[in-house]
């Protein structure tokens, strides 16, 4: 696509905006919030926040896949809203390839919405039904004032075929596709303007098993032909594992782990990490037979976001906390090579607080389970 | 539940302010910035100049628009004295108005009629509310059988056929030709069973028109709510059919008609205008018909005035219910 | 006290339910024999040993086709045909077709299955194979509130416990449902009633077939509450669905479906709405409670990991159809269909980086109301041409046994199966 070559965005002319070198950060995050404020009575009086993001710092590799991974209400979907900057963050700073984009407003981010896009996890609501497939894959081009070589339509067919559609699909209606080819469509749109940077939210949690891997595998191949780099958000550490090389564990609106991919599943630090590991079952009945599986089964749930636990936030469910993590928030720091932690008790790690030992709850909590 | 109920109040306490604001700023700054005089509308059809400026004086007319508005207040709370053109005529509290071409206080008014219609609309609705409902589940659950498509055309009929119409047939068929029911209103005070004979085609009348709407409303609800997953739980469960429906469905189908049927009565309470001529009931309507004719505009802000309260007190009661039907709103 | 009459029903469930090993299930392999497959005896008395077992396709008669051709249900056959089994749970030859506007739409087209008490069986397909009206077949939940709408044509037959359940008298079946069968649904935030409070919708299960004050009602509700594991149930009995967490609205649905002692549980996408720590807590709980009252269970998801780690037999659906048949073992390390091929090679593991890329199965799962002729799942199925001569496009190919106790629905060879999933699929999972 080399419609976008020769128009690199101009509100970003210091003409220090180069392609950085692979491996270099595209999209660099430090101590991101967002609070979301709850109001009560007749006048909107605000009464606390939702701190659905809550200190994030993270880097994006150019040509990598970042995955965040976390149960709901961790703040993941929100964190992905916020890098593409359909949120406006609290605090904290955004940085794309180098240029402070925190607070663009609407006219600021437009040439930005050309590198960074979206796809979204619902194909059955993301797209506008009274659409034509074709205008919905051609409206990035009519936003963005853009003329693709051999004119908008020959493009929209080209991308069509692309994302494995035909490109006589062209004036048919989202309806009248199934649910993988929904997705494909919306993975056309996010294409359409060559972006650098593509965020994608569930993308093919709400696709059946054997769609879900032609997705996948789609996505696969577009990022290998076009070096995309991605940032997946799933909940499903499965996916996640065959599609991430990086892996961000979110945990009530925190990064607690944040590695690569071998480390994580392999030696996992954090015992949030191990627990949502060992939850999730393994589709190999042998393993339930040899029982020697074990199950860290966490008690309760995810407490609210409104009010997080005080220091670690995780200490509440942990079999592991101490005094410390109920008074000291831990930071994230790398305690191996690339495998950033926070947790006072790592596993797989030396101990962070050695002197404190005395849990605060039995080992009563935490059961385990072949 | 009490902090539910004092919140709710203190937003219909308000919403009465509002209310009242917005009904001085139609009556009076409106038509001052438009440049009609709002005393010579007050003063009524034909009026000499000394009388409208007596009404101007009473009406404080020149004085600035907050002291017009404190008193205006003032009136509703204390009472006030309209003082100009050589007399003063008092106007005790709650003032609502005085009508300086029937040469008397609104209020008195309203309370006399205001009685009739509510008895006019709580009436109907009771038989709206049975034969809308009935109708609406029977022909849910037959949908698409003859009752169904017979019982939605006579709802359609019933939203479309004007009640004078409906009222004038009945009139005709029920009370002259067969003599079954009194042909003419009777005070409750004067003789109880000849009130409720000449109540019952009015009711009948105005039921018919609404009950067709909330049959077409019960239906439609109902159809949705028998797809919900508890439904299928319900049934799940082992229960019989008719608590499925009886219990589970009916419970959340009450909610929307709820709904509706508090804005429904208190609109009614502004006076059911053609239900009551039709009938020559004495009810608010009929008052506000003739206000309308002889321009007696002091009358036409009471009847407004009292509506708007009764919607909103109808709306206060009906979320009330909602709050007993539903436990999620207890907390919102 | 019916609280004790309760104790009473579990203890011949948990005779049952010892039959968990072999022995037990050997000295059950006669009664699995369906008096229909006298001349299938071999392959009976080899499902037996796996609790759960499906009839072969040819076992149990064309029946159905004629039945649904004329009525659409089987009533109109000869009493004498309809011989009870002795399998607990036995599904013959389970037709589900909804008339529509644009024609039927065969939901499920000729399903058999059986299975014994304590046992769990998985049945796995995706959305649109028929799974979830299937387990709405079980508890007759297709014949009851179709108001105004075109009644689905069901024929086969279902036998529970000796009765059978499609030609039950209604209010028989209702009494059933809810006390021999019940059932969790996938979303409990939806499948419990908004304006009722958690505890008074346990207390309404149990009093619909108990004739208990409300009292005991609410202390047997509570006794659930705490057994599936809701801290403070006496508390939380009075707390409305919206209250609480997703989890423990799983648990009360639950607690709710097991208030009964129930013999047969289904649960469908029991925790396809829930969090990966939640799920684990859920799935844990479902096995024990399975333990601990000795019901036979059919767990319905779309899975592989939920029914690898629950399930002693596994059936997948395909199409409205079993496309294979076997226990988990089986299924998972030496599965027969090439649709099974194809969800295992489409599922990103856990467990260990995969060697290549995924194997997706190509195109979309067929229209219920036009079929593909042959084998529904020819048109995706990348040998469809290894069998000779095109069978795969005209035949249908019935379920058949490939090893005892393991059935698939599939017109190749058994080398040529063996071959393909040795020397292509295997390297590449």
């Amino acid at each position: 696509m080399t419609n976008s070559a020769n128009s690199e965005p101009a509100g970003a002319a210091t003409g220090t905006l180069t392609d950085p070198p692979e491996g270099e950060s595209l999209l660099r995050v430090s101590g991101l919030k967002k609070h979301f404020p709850v109001t009560k009575g007749l006048f909107k009086r605000q009464v606390g926040a939702v701190l659905a993001v809550d200190g994030l710092d993270f880097d994006v590799r150019s040509g990598e896949t970042l995955g965040i991974v976390g149960e709901s209400g961790c703040g993941k979907s929100t964190m992905g809203r916020l890098i593409t900057r359909l949120l406006e963050p609290t605090a904290g700073k955004i940085e794309f390839e180098g240029k402070d984009i925190t607070h663009l407003g609407v006219g600021g981010m437009r040439p930005l919405r050309r590198d960074v896009q979206m796809i979204f996890q619902d194909p059955y609501s993301s797209l506008n039904p009274r659409h034509t497939v074709g205008s919905i894959v051609s409206a990035p081009f009519k936003l963005q004032g853009v003329q693709p070589e051999g004119g908008v339509k020959k493009e929209v067919q080209r991308l069509l075929e692309v994302v494995g559609l035909s490109p006589e699909h062209y004036n048919r209606y989202p309806h009248e596709f199934s649910g993988g080819q929904r997705q494909r469509i919306g993975i056309a749109r996010a294409l359409a303007l060559n972006p650098k940077l593509v965020v994608a939210d569930e993308p093919v949690s709400a696709l059946d098993v054997s769609i879900q891997a032609q997705v996948v595998n789609l996505l696969d191949d577009l990022q290998q032909e076009l070096g995309l780099t991605y940032v997946i958000i799933a909940h499903d550490l499965s996916v996640i594992r065959h599609v991430s090389d990086r892996i961000a564990v979110m945990y009530l609106g925190k990064i607690v782990e944040l590695t690569d991919r071998q480390s994580l599943y392999g030696t996992p630090m954090h015992p949030y990490t191990q627990a949502l590991l060992s939850a999730v079952p393994v589709p190999d009945p042998r393993r339930k037979a040899a029982q020697g599986r074990e199950r860290i089964l966490l008690k309760g749930d995810v407490p609210s976001p409104m009010n997080p636990p005080s220091g670690c936030r995780f200490h509440t469910r942990c079999w592991k906390a101490t005094e410390v993590c109920r008074t000291t928030e831990p930071p994230l720091v790398p305690l191996a090579t690339g495998h950033e932690v926070a947790c006072h008790h790592p596993e797989n790690a030396p101990d962070q607080q050695p002197g404190d030992t005395k849990l605060l709850r039995l080992a009563d909590g935490v059961g385990t389970a072949g | 539940m009490l902090t539910y109920l004092i919140r709710r109040l203190f937003a219909v306490a308000v919403m009465l302010v509002v209310i009242i604001l917005a009904v001085f700023c139609i009556f009076f700054l409106i038509p001052k910035w438009t440049g009609t005089d709002p005393a010579t509308m007050f003063v009524g059809k034909q009026a000499d100049k000394e009388s409208i400026e007596g009404i101007r004086q009473k009406l404080q007319l020149d004085d600035p628009v907050l002291v017009q508005l404190f008193e205006f207040f003032k009136g509703i709370f204390f009472g006030r004295d309209y003082v100009g053109g050589g007399d003063t005529t008092h106007c005790s509290a709650p003032c609502f108005g005085y009508s300086f071409r029937s040469e008397q206080e609104i209020w008195p008014v309203l309370t006399d009629r205001l009685p009739v219609t509510l008895s006019l609309a709580l009436g109907a609705a009771i038989i709206w509310l049975l034969i809308g409902l009935s109708v609406g589940v029977l022909s849910a659950l037959k949908r698409g059988s003859l009752w169904d498509r017979l019982a939605m055309t006579g709802a359609l009929a019933g939203v479309s056929l004007p009640v004078y119409f409906t009222g004038l047939l009945s009139l005709a068929v029920f009370a002259y030709q067969f003599d079954l029911v009194a042909n003419s209103f009777t005070p409750f005070g004067e003789n109880v069973s000849k009130w409720f004979s000449g109540m019952i085609l009015p009711w009948i009348t105005l039921a018919f028109l609404f009950g067709a709407m909330y049959a077409r409303l019960t239906r439609a609800t109902m159809l949705e709510v028998m797809g919900e997953d508890y439904i299928r739980t319900a049934r799940a469960k082992g229960l019989k059919e008719p608590v499925v429906i009886g219990k589970h469905a009916m419970r959340s189908t009450m909610t929307p008609i709820l709904t509706l049927l508090g804005i429904d009565i208190g609109a009614l309470m502004g006076g059911a205008i053609l239900t009551e001529t039709t009938f020559s009931i004495p009810g608010l309507g009929q008052a506000v018909l003739k206000a309308i004719n002889e321009r007696d505009l002091p009358l036409i802000l009471g009847v407004t005035l009292i509506t708007a309260t009764a919607v909103v007190i109808a709306n206060l009661i009906v979320d009330l219910l909602y709050g007993v039907i539903d436990p999620r709103v207890r907390l919102g | 006290m019916t609280d004790h009459e309760h104790k009473d029903d579990a203890v011949p469930a948990k005779k049952v339910k010892a039959g968990k090993g072999t022995d037990a299930a050997k000295a059950e392999s006669p009664e699995a024999e369906s008096p229909t497959a006298e001349s299938k005896a071999e392959s009976t008395k080899a499902t037996g040993t796996t609790g759960a077992s499906v009839t072969p396709e040819d076992a149990a008669p064309a029946r159905g086709a004629g039945g649904l051709a004329s009525s659409g249900t089987a009533a109109g056959e000869p009493e004498l045909e309809k011989q009870p089994p002795k399998a607990f749970l036995e599904v013959r030859d389970l037709r589900v077709h909804f008339p529509t506007q644009d024609g039927l739409v065969k939901s499920v087209d000729g399903l058999s299955f059986s299975l014994e008490k304590g046992k769990t069986l998985g049945i796995v397909g995706e959305s649109g194979s028929g799974k979830s009206v299937t387990s709405l077949g079980l508890m007759g939940l297709h014949t009851v509130g179709q108001y105004g709408r075109q009644r689905p044509h069901l024929s086969g037959e279902i036998w529970l416990n000796g009765q059978e359940l499609l030609t039950a008298d209604p209010d028989e079946m209702r009494k059933l449902r809810g006390r021999e069968i019940s059932m969790i649904f996938q979303d409990p935030l939806s499948a419990l009633h908004p304006f009722f409070t958690v505890g008074d919708q346990i207390v309404e299960a149990y009093r619909v077939h108990h004739k208990v004050d409300k009292k005991a009602a609410r202390r047997r509700a509570i006794e659930l509450l705490d057994r599936v594991g809701i801290p403070e149930p006496a508390k939380r009995f009075s707390s409305y669905p919206h209250e609480f967490s997703g989890g423990m609205r799983q648990r009360a649905m639950i607690a709710m479906s097991l208030v009964n002692n129930p013999e047969l549980l289904i649960a469908d996408e029991p925790t396809t709405a829930l969090d990966v720590t939640v799920q684990a807590q859920i799935l844990d709980l479902i096995r024990d409670l399975q333990q601990e009252f000795g019901s036979a269970v059919i767990i319905i998801t779309h899975d592989l990991g939920v029914v690898a780690e629950l399930s002693d037999d596994i059936l997948v659906m395909y199409g409205g159809r079993c496309v294979e048949y076997g226990t988990a073992e089986k299924v998972f390390y030496e599965p027969q269909h090439p649709y099974t091929w194809g969800l295992l090679g489409s599922m990103p593991r856990i467990d260990r980086d995969r060697a290549d890329r995924l194997i997706p199965v190509k195109g979309s799962p067929p229209s219920l109301i036009n079929i593909p002729q042959g084998c529904a799942f020819n048109p995706r199925c990348p040998y469809a041409d290894v069998p000779a001569g095109g069978v795969t496009r005209t035949e249908r190919p019935e379920l058949r046994e490939t090893q005892p106790g393991h059935l698939s629905a599939c017109h190749m060879e058994p080398e040529d199966r063996q071959r393909i999933w040795t020397e292509e699929i295997v390297p590449k999972l």
